[in-house]
C-alpha cells in the first residue's frame, strides 16, 4: 500500500530524513521507534504533506500513486490521516465544526451527500464514546484547553471517524497514564483493518504491549537502521538503544519507566 | 503555503459581489457645497425654517474647523468641492406613497442585493428603511410597527412628521461642533432613519436600515437618530454596499442612540462598503461617528459591528453612560484585506454612578492591510462603583499587513475598576495544516479560524445576520491564502 523509496528530506537547510525505505502492506502496523531527534516526526510530516519540510530526493508512492506530488489536503482525501504528537488549538472553532467540515470535504471527495448536523453529531456521539471522551468535549474550541492525553484521545478518534487507509500515529501514546493508554490502544486496535495500513511512531516499546506491530523499525539519524519483528522492541527495551551504537538521552528514563 | 501566487490572484481577482451599478435617472447637485447648495437641499425636502438654521449653523462652524489626522489612516486630501451633497432618483411627485410608485429598477436593485421590499417577498420580520444615495426609497411594515406605536420611518419625514422630537434630540448626542465630519454631515445629511419607540413598548420585530451608494461623485451623509423611551427595547440594523469604481467616495454619516430610563438598544451593523480593489485603487471613504447616550436609569445600548467594507473606516462607536446603572456594550469585527484601512473602536464615557461597560474588538488583517482598534474609557468623578472589561484581539494573516491598538483610559474616580486584555495571534501554519491534513480547503480552513476568532462578536448578532456576517468574512478573506 505504502511504497517509501530513498526518502531524503530537509528543513531549513538541514538534512533530517537521509534515505529511507519502507514498504507498508494493507493490513499491517508497522512500528518505528527511535531515540527523540531521530526524524520519526519529521517522516509523518512529510508522508502528511507539511511543505516546512523539504523532500530533496526519493519516491513515496500509496497504492501506486506518487504522494509527494500531491498537497496536503488531497493526500489527507484519498485516505492519509495523520495522528499529531502536538495537536494545535484553534480557538473558537468547535471540535464538532471541525469534525464535521472534515468529514464532509472527505464525502464531497467520495461524491458521497454532505452530513448534516443531526446525523453528524449522532455520529460523533457514539465515537466519542468509543474513546471515552465525553461528548461535551465536542463542543468545545478544538483541541482548545483540553490535557495532553485529550488531545491524543481526539487524535484518535478523529482516525475512527475518518477511516483512512494509512493512518500514521506519532507518539500517540506520550504523555498517557495507563488508563488512557489503553482506551487509545483500544481505538488502535478497532482501527486494524485488512485494507488498512497503521505506521505507529513512539519512542517506547510499552504501546506495543497493547498493539502487537507486525513489523518494528529502529530510526536513528534519519536512517532506519534496524527492522524486525516485534521482539526486535522488546530487545530494545531489555538493552537500551545503545545496543544498537545509538546515542539517546531518554533511555535511562524510559528503562526506568 | 502551497497555493501558489496564480492561484492567489485567480481569487483576488473575484469580483465584489454587489458592485454593481443601477441605470436610473436621477436629480443630482452640481459638486459644491455653499450656503446656497445647503439652502436647496433643505427646500427639495421641505423642512421647517428650524432645520434650514440648524444646517446653516453647522456649515458656517464647519467651514472654520479642520480635518482630523490623528486616525492610524492615510489618504490624499478630500476636495470638497468636488462633491455633490444629492442625488436622487428622479420622480414625479416627491414622496412615494406605496411600494407600487416606488421605480421597479431600484426595487430590482435592491432585490439583487438580497434586500426585498416587495410586500409578497419581504424579509420575514424584519422592517427595511431602504436608503439610496440621498434619500430613503421604501420603508417596509410601517403599519404594524404605527399599531405598536413605534415610529419608523425616514429622518426627512421625521423632520416634517415629528419636529418636536427631532427638535428635542436631533443633535443631543453629537453635536455639530462634535468633529469635522460631524459637522459636515449636520450641515449636508440627506436622508437616513428615524425610531421612535414609545415607553414601555418592546419593538415587535427588527428594524433594519440598508444603505445603498449608487451614484458617482456623490457623497453619502446619513443621519440616523434612534429614541428608545422609557422601558423600551428595540434592535436596529444596517447594511451598506455601493458599486465598484476607481475614484474614493465619501460616506460621512451620523448616528445617534438616546436610551431613557430602563430603556434597551441593540444596533448592530454589516459594513459592506466597496473596498477598493486590490492595488487600493477606488472604495469608499467611511467616516462615521455613532454615539449612543444612555441617560435613564438602568439604560442599555450594545453597538456590533461587523466592517468589512471600505477602502477607508474611521469610526468610534460609542457611550455616553450618564444613568445610573446603564451598561453600555461594544462588539466588534473588523477586517481589512489588500489595502484596506481601518481605525475603529469606541469610547465609554462613565458619568453616572453604577455604570458599566464591556468591550470585545477583535481585528483581522490580511494582505498589506493596517488595522487599528482605538479605545477610550473614561471614568468621571460621580462614576462611583463603574467598571469596564476590555477585551482587544488582533489576529493576523500574512506577514505584510498590521494591526495596532491604542487603548486609553483616563479615571477620576478611585472606585472605578478597569480590566484590560489584549492579544495578537496568527493564523499559524500549524493551524492550516492540521485543517487540510483533515482534508479541508485551504480558503475554507483560513475563513472557519477567522470564524472562530470572531465568535464572541457574531453571537451578539440577531441569527439571520450572524449566518450573513459569517459569509461575508468568507469572501471578504478570498485570495488571502498565499
Ligand atoms: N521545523 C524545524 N526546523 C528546524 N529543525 C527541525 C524542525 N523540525 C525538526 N527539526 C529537527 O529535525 C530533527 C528531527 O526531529 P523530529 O523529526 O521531530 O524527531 P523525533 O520526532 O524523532 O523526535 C531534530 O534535530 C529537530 O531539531
Ligand atoms: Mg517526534
Amino acid at each position: 500500500m505504502l511504497s517509501i523509496k530513498n526518502l531524503h528530506a530537509s528543513v531549513g537547510g538541514k538534512e533530517i530524513l537521509k534515505g529511507i525505505n519502507l514498504e507498508i502492506k494493507a493490513g499491517e502496523v508497522h512500528a518505528i521507534m527511535g531515540p527523540n531527534g531521530s526524524g520519526k516526526s519529521t517522516l509523518s510530516q512529510v508522508l502528511a504533506g507539511n511543505d516546512a519540510f523539504e523532500v530533496t530526493s526519493g519516491e513515496v508512492t500509496l497504492n501506486g500513486d506518487n504522494l509527494l506530488e500531491k498537497e496536503t489536503e488531497e493526500r489527507a482525501r484519498e485516505g492519509v490521516f495523520l495522528a499529531f504528537q502536538y495537536p494545535v488549538e484553534i480557538p473558537g472553532v468547535s471540535n464538532l465544526q471541525f469534525m464535521r467540515t472534515s468529514v464532509n470535504a472527505m464525502r464531497h471527495h467520495r461524491g458521497e451527500p454532505e452530513m448534516n448536523a443531526a446525523e453528524f453529531m449522532k455520529l460523533a456521539r457514539e465515537v466519542s464514546k468509543q474513546v471515552d471522551l465525553d461528548p461535551a468535549f465536542l463542543k468545545r474550541g478544538v483541541n482548545e484547553g483540553f490535557s495532553g492525553g485529550e488531545k491524543k484521545r481526539n487524535e484518535i478518534m478523529q482516525a475512527l471517524l475518518l477511516q483512512p487507509k494509512l493512518a500514521i500515529l506519532d507518539e500517540t501514546d506520550s504523555g498517557l497514564d495507563i488508563d488512557a493508554l489503553k482506551v487509545v490502544s483500544d481505538g488502535v486496535n478497532a482501527l486494524r483493518a485488512k485494507d488498512r495500513a497503521i505506521l505507529m511512531v513512539t519512542h517506547y516499546q510499552r504501546l506495543l504491549d497493547h498493539i502487537v506491530p507486525d513489523y518494528v523499525h529502529v530510526l536513528a539519524d534519519g536512517k532506519i537502521v534496524k527492522s524486525g519483528g516485534r521482539e526486535l522492541a522488546l530487545e530494545l527495551e531489555a538493552r537500551g538503544y545503545a545496543w544498537l551504537g545509538i546515542k539517546d538521552e531518554a533511555t535511562a528514563a524510559s528503562s526506568a519507566n | 503555503m502551497a497555493t501558489t501566487d496564480q492561484e492567489v490572484n485567480e481569487l483576488i481577482k473575484r469580483e465584489y459581489e454587489h458592485g454593481f451599478v443601477t441605470e436610473i435617472e436621477v436629480d443630482t447637485f452640481e459638486p459644491g457645497l455653499n450656503e446656497d447648495v445647503i439652502a436647496r437641499l433643505s427646500a427639495i425636502k421641505k423642512e421647517p425654517e428650524f432645520m434650514l438654521e440648524w444646517r446653516l449653523k453647522a456649515y458656517r462652524r464647519w467651514l472654520e474647523m479642520k480635518e482630523p489626522d490623528w486616525a492610524h489612516v492615510g489618504y490624499p486630501k478630500i476636495d470638497y468641492n468636488s462633491i455633490s451633497y444629492y442625488s436622487a432618483p428622479k420622480r414625479k411627485e416627491d414622496m412615494p406613497q406605496s411600494l407600487d410608485e416606488v421605480d421597479p429598477e431600484l426595487l430590482r436593485t435592491y432585490e439583487k442585493l438580497g434586500i426585498p421590499l416587495h410586500e409578497r417577498e419581504k424579509l420575514a420580520g424584519v422592517a427595511v428603511d431602504a436608503v439610496f444615495d440621498s434619500v430613503s426609497v421604501a420603508t417596509t411594515f410601517k403599519e404594524p410597527l404605527a399599531k405598536a406605536g413605534v415610529i419608523f420611518c425616514s429622518i426627512s419625514e421625521a423632520v416634517r412628521d415629528y419636529p418636536e422630537l427631532v427638535q428635542k434630540y436631533l443633535g443631543s448626542v453629537v453635536p455639530h461642533t462634535d468633529n469635522y465630519f460631524a459637522g459636515l454631515n449636520a450641515a449636508v445629511f440627506s436622508d437616513g432613519t428615524f425610531v421612535y419607540v414609545p415607553k414601555g413598548v418592546r419593538c415587535p420585530m427588527e428594524l433594519s436600515t440598508y444603505f445603498r451608494i449608487n451614484a458617482a461623485n456623490t457623497g453619502q451623509f446619513e443621519r440616523t437618530l434612534i429614541i428608545a423611551d422609557e422601558g423600551s427595547y428595540v434592535s436596529y440594523l444596517e447594511g451598506c454596499t455601493a458599486p465598484m469604481r476607481d475614484e474614493n467616495q465619501l460616506h460621512a454619516a451620523v448616528v445617534e442612540l438616546v436610551a431613557l430610563d430602563d430603556a434597551q438598544i441593540k444596533y448592530s451593523t454589516v459594513q459592506n462598503w466597496y473596498p477598493g480593489d486590490e492595488n487600493g485603487k477606488g472604495g469608499i471613504y467611511n467616516f462615521v461617528t455613532k454615539r449612543a447616550a444612555c441617560i435613564g436609569k438602568n439604560s442599555k445600548v450594545s453597538w456590533t459591528q461587523v466592517e468589512t467594507g471600505s477602502a477607508i473606516t474611521w469610526k468610534y462607536p460609542s457611550c455616553i453612560l450618564r444613568g445610573e446603572n446603564s451598561v453600555g456594550e461594544f462588539y466588534s469585527v473588523a477586517l481589512t484585506h489588500n489595502y484596506q484601512q481601518a481605525d475603529t473602536g469606541t469610547k465609554m464615557i462613565h458619568l453616572g454612578k453604577n455604570t458599566s461597560s464591556t468591550i470585545i474588538s477583535k481585528g483581522i488583517s490580511a494582505g498589506k492591510s493596517s488595522n487599528a482598534y482605538r479605545g477610550l474609557v473614561k471614568f468621571g468623578p460621580r462614576a462611583e462603583g463603574a467598571r469596564n472589561f476590555t477585551q482587544c484581539d488582533s489576529l493576523l494573516i500574512g506577514d505584510r499587513c498590521g494591526a495596532h491598538t491604542f487603548p486609553y483610559i483616563e479615571s477620576l474616580n478611585k472606585s472605578a475598576i478597569v480590566e484590560h486584555e489584549a492579544t495578537t495571534s496568527k493564523v499559524s501554519d500549524e493551524q492550516m495544516f492540521l485543517c487540510r491534513q483533515r482534508g479541508i480547503d485551504p480558503e475554507q480552513a483560513v475563513s472557519m479560524i477567522v470564524n472562530g476568532f470572531c465568535k464572541e462578536v457574531f453571537k451578539e448578532l440577531p441569527m439571520e445576520f450572524a449566518v450573513e456576517a459569517g459569509k461575508l468574512l468568507e469572501v471578504s478573506l478570498e485570495g488571502s491564502v498565499g
